[in-house]
């Protein structure tokens, strides 16, 4: 469903500095890819480029989502056609309450491919079903967008988000970033109640950690803005024990990074 | 992909939806104005004498005074002489009834999104249509006369209720408040009165629609409102005009009086054409709002949208002279393009233990200028006066202005003034985000900026909200962030 050819992007405003240098990835339905690497290696930047945010320049090879040019489509386009990112820092909408939002956006998305929208009544429904599912206290609900929500609960509010969304492709931005135990093990399971024969899930993390809970098919190591290995779930494991400077090494990139949770 | 700055230039398409003109037949002073001018307006409308020596009076005030320029807009020298003081649709004898009033006079009321068939049956919304300077028609008159309130036009009151309109005309905004006003009180054509009895709840909203039409005409109306001890009523008024490419002065005066007990709610949704994206024509809105708390513990709460007008200048009020009355004001002003807004309120805190609340959140986009005037006075005997304003600027783009200028008085060591003020710019984040949720840019902008306004929406009767909501993203549609 998602084809990224030699892909090279670098930010706008810094003509030098090339982030992303020939970055290929493919994600068919039904599968988790779990992309790893350390600080600065391209893993935010990818997943904004695929998600359309401003201030990055593709400069060079393709990206295909279901067949369609997935650069050519604006970020609402883009959430219409079935992409969904969970942010690594998700932003607050003072005044707009979480309901309120989460109901036009799904409205939003459902008009633009011409389905009815949802009434109040079935949308208050799903969303009382899937906030208990992925942990989200009712009052969330009815505060502002993120607005005074701590780590864990913006992170969970990301995870409902993608619930009431149903994404066809998913991409989780360092999802685990600042959670504690008990809140990884919550937005695991609501990812992984997620996990289906026709949904890709692409999670993107610095640490293995979450991939204990979020079981991947597919791990991919991005140091210097390629994938420079591919394996299954053990070369997760792998990594957590060695670190990144062997792929450092093998990509030429000199790093002082000690291994991971030393 | 465009960056909010690039939208902001993109989406300058936008055209005002209330732009047209309606053929009807007027009966049109020639222009200029002398005391001709305001006998005529005044034996036009049959008025008795004392009140053709009232407005008199009123033009000999004014002619000793000048345009103000303390304000921050660049208005420029308006040429009074160059104006028609009145304006009315021709009629051979009085409507009687709304199947009487001039089909084009409805339609345009129909174009307006106001159909009176349908505002007649429309649950509990009572409305007075001024169009220039003439109340054309109130709805809904003889089930508020059961109640025995008097919802009806100056003109009607005038001669209907003289006692009423002679006590308190120009008793909250006097003849020589201020240059606007002397105007005003010398050529005002029409406007609504209401007068609630004492203990009598109004049961439903009273509006008024204000709409110029006539080119070369300035509308005067005049609002007077009066809610007895223990009374309560809830009003709001519209406006719009049509396009057209030199400026149309409107310079009304609202006065508002709450006796022991009363609460008056004023809202206003005002839409008045604000002259096209290089800032050619438009309404210049000059007009005084203000409402006295007489008695005590009386209310006066108003609430205003305001996207409208190429310059709008205006400072609703509230006068707390009883004890324990309350004064708020909620304001949402929007200016895009080339629109300017000067615009606040004045609490002027006299009697013990009063409080007000001010918030107010102003929203720059295009090349627009915005400020924020207000002015908190605790006189000496106030004691135990409280104080809250909040004052939220939001910037959409980098060519607009937004500025705050409080001016806080207290004279009473026992008062509490508080006040609150922030600047931001609408975030490429937080349309982002909305964005990458399914939502289009322009309606992200429009739930991020009605978020912005949520404290002064949420204050606005439910049928309006759901227009005003409309309204502001409509004005925003040219200007997006």
């Amino acid at each position: 469903m998602l084809k990224i050819t030699n892909l090279h992007a670098r930010i706008e405003d810094e003509p030098e500095g090339e982030i992303l240098k020939g970055l290929d990835l493919q994600v068919n339905p039904g599968e988790v890819h779990a992309i790893m690497g350390p600080n600065g290696s391209g893993k935010s930047t990818l997943a904004y480029i695929l998600s359309g945010r401003d201030g990055y320049e593709v400069t060079e090879g393709s990206v295909s989502f279901e067949g369609d040019d997935l650069l050519e489509m604006e970020p609402e386009e883009r959430a219409a056609a079935g992409v969904f990112l969970a942010f690594q820092y998700p932003i607050e909408i003072p005044g707009v309450a979480n309901m309120y939002f989460l109901r036009t956006a799904l409205n939003a998305i459902k008009k633009t491919r011409g389905e009815p929208e949802v009434d109040a009544a079935t949308f208050m429904k799903m969303l009382r079903q899937h906030a208990e599912v992925v942990g989200v206290r009712s009052d969330l609900l009815k505060r502002d967008v993120n607005a005074g929500f701590s780590g864990g609960e913006k992170k969970r509010n990301e995870i409902l988000q993608m619930a009431i969304l149903q994404p066809k492709l998913a991409i989780l931005d360092e999802t685990d970033s600042g959670l504690d135990i008990d809140a990884l093990r919550t937005v695991a399971d609501g990812v992984n109640q997620l996990r289906s024969p026709d949904r890709g899930i692409v999670v993107i993390t610095h640490y293995q950690r979450l991939l204990d809970y979020i079981v991947p098919d597919h791990v991919h190591v991005l140091v210097g803005g390629k994938i420079v290995r591919s394996g299954d779930k053990s070369l997760a494991l792998e990594l957590e024990e060695k670190g990144y400077g062997e792929a450092l090494a093998a990509a030429g990139v000199a790093s002082p990074e000690p291994a991971l949770n030393a | 992909m465009a960056t909010a700055l690039e939208t902001v230039e993109a989406y300058t398409g936008h055209e005002y939806k209330y732009g047209f003109y309606t053929d009807i037949e007027t009966d049109t002073a020639p222009p200029g104005l002398d005391e001709d001018i305001v006998r005529f307006i005044s034996a036009k409308k049959n008025e008795p004498e004392w009140l053709t020596e009232w407005r008199l009076q009123a033009l000999r005030r004014f002619r000793d005074m000048e345009q103000p320029e303390w304000q921050k807009p660049e208005v420029g020298e308006i040429d009074l002489q160059a104006i028609s003081y009145y304006s009315a649709p021709t009629q051979k004898e009085a409507p009687k009834s709304l199947d009487d009033i001039d089909p084009e006079i409805r339609r345009t009321y129909e174009k307006l999104g106001i159909p009176i068939e349908e505002q007649k049956m429309l649950a509990g919304v009572a409305v007075d249509y001024v169009f220039d300077s003439v109340s054309v028609a109130t709805t809904f008159k003889a089930k508020l006369k059961e109640l025995g309130i008097i919802f009806c036009s100056m003109s009607e009151a005038v001669h209907d209720h003289p006692e009423l309109v002679r006590k308190y005309l120009g008793s909250v905004v006097p003849q020589g408040d201020n240059y606007f006003a002397a105007l005003n009180s010398a050529v005002f054509s029409d406007g609504s009165f209401v007068y609630v009895p004492k203990g009598v709840r109004c049961p439903m909203e009273l509006s008024t629609y204000f709409r110029i039409n006539a080119a070369g005409t300035g509308q005067f109306e005049r609002t007077l409102i009066i809610a007895d001890e223990g009374s309560y009523v809830s009003y709001l008024e519209g406006c719009t005009a049509p396009q057209r490419d030199e400026h149309q002065l409107h310079a009304a005066v609202v006065e508002l009086i709450a006796l022991d007990d009363a609460e008056i709610k004023y809202s206003t949704v005002q839409n008045w054409y604000p002259g096209d994206h290089e800032g050619k024509g438009g309404v210049y809105n000059f007009v005084t709002k203000r409402g006295l708390c007489r008695g005590k513990r009386s209310k006066i709460s108003w609430t205003q949208v305001e996207t409208g007008s190429a310059i709008t200048w205006k400072y609703p009020s509230c006068v707390l002279q009883g004890d324990d009355s309350i004064g708020e004001f909620y304001s949402v002003a929007v200016t895009n393009h080339k629109q300017q807004a000067d615009t606040g309120t004045k609490m002027i805190h006299i009697g013990k233990n009063t409080r007000s609340r001010i918030v107010s959140k102003g929203i720059s986009a295009g090349r627009a200028d915005q400020t924020y005037r207000g002015l908190v006075r605790v006189l000496k005997g106030a004691e135990g006066a409280r104080n809250y304003t909040q004052c939220d600027s939001m910037l959409i783009g980098d060519k607009c202005g937004a500025h705050t200028v409080p001016y806080i008085e207290v004279k009473n060591p026992s008062a509490k003034v508080e006040h609150e003020a922030t600047t931001s710019k609408i975030s490429d984040d937080q349309l982002f985000y909305c964005r990458a949720r399914g939502i289009s840019e322009e309606d992200a902008v429009a739930l991020v900026v009605n978020g912005f306004c949520r404290e002064v929406m949420d204050e606005l009767p439910m049928e309006f909200a759901v227009e005003a909501r409309k309204l502001l993203a409509i004005s925003l549609e040219g200007s997006v962030g």
